[in-house]
């Protein structure tokens, strides 16, 4: 399992998965199948982006139809309404508070759980390896009243909290593997030169744990940042609100205004697609990661 | 110690909140007032006596079965054709992916816009000279859950793909050659070699598959709400509907239970039969 997790944690990627030998020629069918798929892909994309510089009466009388002429009043608008940036940073505040959550306390668990015997130890990681078999949809409505208990409802830890939960889990599996491997000789030297288990955890385990913490931000801050559900039950008001909640919410209320949904959606969907380019090979590698240590 | 701090994390808001749900389901309770009306088991009893549930949970397997009958042969299809050298293969790639990346409300939305009557894909339809299948893809019983699980494909098939890149990337290079030299067609080589050896990756990405299917809620809720007349519902949708909009909080707990259970024992089968061949690994090996 060490082998196989670290080995994918680290290298996977799409880059990675390039340069790759062929065995026979490529053939012109391939192209043809890959324009396609780029078409399929891609068209829906460049549909809504598009749809956002048209005005509603271009849209009613020609559907499908190019911007003409180009209008930049829809994005100008949502970009100069404060819904926006209110859910945009509402989005932000709990996908960086669920991931430094997941990832601190995670990392701390891993760290034990990796290079310490003690008793039970095998059976803490099976109960945090049974959250990964639990779906977070499935828990809403538990979660939901257990909120409404402890007064945690139309609160932006409501929602941050149980998502550090539920990505403890995968953290904790793709991390342990990885610190098992780091060799025993490093923690003796540090242990020599009188560093404490803390010195060592901070100073020397995590930097060298580095693509692997970085693996398990990526999944744990994309995971928070669509989530959908949980923010659903949970918030009221909509300054709260988080993106997607926000772009379902303008979909909704403005259901005249096509064209601007048309750039509301279009900007929620800039984040993402960004966010994706900069870190396309940690999000493919952790994915990959993920399934391999589930595997095994 | 270490191991507190996330195990108490966990345990509040992971186990604690199926524990009470397991405890409200046994109450005919609305959210206000005190735990007074103790109905033991009559709420489960409801949630399974209820058509639209069991038509709900039908729903769910109709959009896992599709999923491993259309989904599966058409990313194994691409992932091998993505796996040759093909000129802007990495653009290729990173394009596949694009979608799985957006959340589902996100597409959910954008999907609404494609669908609107009259609108790209009604378009594209009478383009292609197919105009008179057009329907009213979302209003439709008969249609709707096709239509949500054509929607689910496109944000879905990425991930299968480069699941299924990363797990061809294994396979060495050798072995294809070995079998090409001796003379074995490229067919061949795909059935005897390729996807034997993909195996374990195939079985994870239908483990992965399933789970996702069972919990499907965004991209219905915003596109259908489950509707019209319930031909979308799905079990999660069915949970958020009666549970949650209706402020039937001990029936939705008695139903958050219920999927639980189906999803948990889901889980442990196919972690038990299905994935025990390969590797042991950290589920395999501790529950199996």
């Amino acid at each position: 399992m060490t082998a196989a997790v670290s080995g994918r944690v680290g290298q996977s990627g799409l880059g990675g998965l390039a340069g790759r030998r062929r065995i026979r020629p490529t053939v012109p069918l391939g192209y043809l199948v890959a324009l396609v798929i780029l078409a399929i892909t891609l068209v829906p994309i460049a549909f809504v982006f598009l749809g956002g510089f048209r005005t509603n009466a271009q849209i009613n009388s020609a559907p499908t139809g190019l911007p003409h002429p180009w209008v930049i009043a829809n994005y100008k608008t949502i970009l100069t309404t404060a819904s926006f940036w209110q859910n945009l940073a509402a989005s932000a505040l709990i996908a960086v508070v669920a991931t430094g959550l997941a990832v601190g306390l995670g990392s701390m668990a891993a760290f034990a759980l990796s290079r310490y015997e003690f008793r039970l130890r095998e059976t803490w990681f099976i109960v945090f390896a049974i959250g990964l078999l639990f779906p977070a949809n499935v828990a809403s409505l538990p979660i939901y009243l257990l909120l409404r208990h402890i007064n945690l409802l139309d609160n932006p830890f409501g929602v941050a909290l149980p998502e550090a939960a539920f990505s403890l889990p995968f953290t904790i599996i793709i991390l342990r593997p990885f610190m098992r491997a780091i060799p025993g000789e490093l923690q003796d030297a540090a242990v020599v030169d009188g560093a404490s288990r803390l010195t060592f955890f901070v100073r020397v385990l995590l930097p060298l744990s580095r693509p692997a913490l970085m693996t398990v931000s990526v999944l744990a801050f994309v995971t928070s940042w669509n989530a959908y559900l949980l923010p659903l039950l949970v918030f009221t008001t909509p300054s709260h609100f988080t993106l997607p909640l926000g772009v379902a919410t303008f979909q909704s209320t403005y259901s005249q205004n096509t064209a601007a949904i048309f750039a509301y959606t279009a900007l929620s969907m800039l984040p993402a697609l960004t966010f994706f380019v900069l870190a396309q090979r940690r999000i493919v590698g952790g994915l990959s990661g993920l399934a391999g240590s589930v595997k095994g | 110690m270490l191991l507190t701090p996330a195990l108490a994390l966990f345990a509040f808001f992971v186990l604690l909140p199926i524990c009470i749900a397991a405890y409200y389901g046994l109450f005919n309770w609305s959210g206000y007032g005190t735990l007074s009306d103790f109905v033991g088991l009559h709420n489960y009893r409801l949630v399974l006596d209820d058509p639209v549930f069991r038509e709900s949970v039908l729903h769910n397997v109709i959009i896992a079965v599709l999923s491993l009958l259309l989904q599966l042969p058409l990313s194994i299809s691409l992932a091998l054709l993505l796996n040759r050298r093909l000129r802007g293969g990495s653009l290729l790639r990173m394009a596949v992916f694009a979608p799985y990346v957006l959340s589902e409300a996100t597409t959910a939305v954008l999907w609404l816009l494609m669908l609107q009557p009259g609108g790209f894909v009604d378009q594209l339809f009478k383009a292609v000279g197919l105009g008179h299948e057009v329907k009213l893809w979302l209003a439709t019983p008969s249609i709707v859950l096709y239509t949500l699980f054509v929607v689910v494909t496109w944000k879905y098939i990425g991930f299968g793909i480069i699941l299924l890149l990363a797990g061809l990337q294994g396979i060495p290079v050798e072995l294809r050659e070995a079998a090409a030299i001796d003379g074995a067609c490229a067919w061949q080589v795909t059935r005897r070699i390729t996807l034997p050896l993909l195996g374990p990756t195939i079985r994870i990405w239908m483990f992965l598959s399933i789970i996702g299917s069972l919990q499907l809620f965004d991209i219905v809720w915003i596109m259908t709400i489950g509707g019209p007349a319930n031909a979308s519902s799905t079990m999660v949708t069915y949970m958020i509907e009666n549970g949650f909009r209706s402020l039937e909080f001990g029936y939705g707990s008695a139903v958050a239970v219920i999927l639980f259970i189906i999803s948990f024992v889901f889980a442990l089968l196919y972690q038990r039969f299905a994935l025990r061949r390969d590797t042991a690994g950290a589920l395999t090996g501790a529950v199996g």
